[in-house]
């Protein structure tokens, strides 16, 4: 049974070998960075723009909106981070309707790897804002009985992203491969819409959690606004 | 009986049982909570965006637990560790 891209095996040499995970993601890497270069090669800041700079211009200012929406103040400054996470994830889903293509988010090392990202990111954005101190500070809220369980939900949060993000992506083209032995013809279309709809929904929840994460993370303990929400998936 | 029609029985039972007891939760959950949000929405529709929104993350969290049902059954079907474990014995000898 073909359970992940790690699988494919392209090309081997020794101990080295690039499986199907590491081509497709490089290839994605290459499309979205390729692209982005092409793209913001020439802007125009009159009315008269390319319809590529209007596609970038929404998608910008799309993920920014969102994540204004969380509760983080300045969006420009993550933007960086969680619009590549969203746009990385996004499309390795989107790029399914290409035959011959898996999805790289569907093994474990990919998810993982981008489950690590946020786990030293939110640290690295919460000393920035609040400083050293008053970063491991904030473990030690409300009181300190709550130390362990905060240090085991930062661990297990991880690595439910991991595996929400790995499960989702794995489940939709293991239930293709089992239909297609049952029903070949129409009924494999209608999941692959569904799973088009399930790897959107995906890459939102992932970098909406690592906005609300970070969001959590930098704001300070003093100028709480929101109500603190429970962040352990 | 040997060790490896064992396991082979006990891996496929638990596989189901496992998807079958843990999906039972999560989509009790993901019922109540679009419900709730549904009235919510209805009640307040200016807030809509609010309450999509954490409605979508809300149900991503309830659904998280049904995936790791699902990525269990998976692995005792396709990846068992103790049944590689019996196969590499198997082929030691």
């Amino acid at each position: 049974m073909h359970l992940s891209s790690d699988e494919t095996i392209f090309w081997r040499h020794g101990f080295c070998k690039l499986n199907g995970t590491i081509v497709f993601t490089w290839g994605l890497m290459l499309a979205l960075t390729l692209g982005s270069k092409l793209v913001t090669r020439r802007l125009s800041t009159d009315l008269k723009r390319s319809r590529w700079q209007n596609l970038i211009e929404i998608v910008v200012t799309g993920i920014e909106t969102q994540i204004a929406d969380v509760g983080l103040d300045h969006p420009e400054k993550y933007i960086g981070f969680l619009g590549t996470l969203f746009l990385f994830v996004a499309l390795a889903s989107l790029c399914t309707v290409i035959p011959g293509y898996d999805p790289p988010t569907g093994s474990l090392s990919t998810t993982a790897a981008l489950a690590l990202c946020v786990f030293v990111a939110v640290p690295l954005y919460g000393v920035e804002e609040q400083g050293f101190g008053g970063y491991l500070r904030s473990y030690a809220q409300p009181t300190v009985i709550m130390l362990p369980f905060n240090i085991i939900s930062e661990l297990s949060r991880t690595l439910a992203l991991a595996v929400r993000l790995f499960g989702n992506m794995m489940s939709g083209a293991m239930i293709l491969a089992i239909l297609l032995t049952i029903t070949p013809f129409i009924f494999p279309i209608a999941m692959s819409a569904l799973g088009l709809l399930t790897g959107m929904v995906q890459a939102y929840i992932f970098s909406i959690l690592a906005a609300v994460y970070i969001a959590a993370a930098t704001r300070g303990s003093g100028t709480k606004r929101a109500p603190a929400q429970s962040t352990a998936g | 009986m040997d060790d490896m029609t064992l396991i082979a029985i006990a891996s496929i039972a638990t596989a189901g049982l496992t998807i079958a007891l843990g999906s039972i939760g999560p989509a009790l959950g993901e019922g109540r909570a679009v419900a709730t949000a549904l009235s919510s929405l209805a009640q307040q529709p200016d807030s809509s965006s609010t309450i999509t929104r954490t409605l979508f993350v809300g149900l991503a969290m309830i659904e998280s637990i049904a995936i790791y049902c699902f990525v269990v059954s998976m692995i005792l079907i396709f990846a068992n560790p103790f049944w590689n474990h019996v196969i590499a014995q198997a082929a030691g000898k």
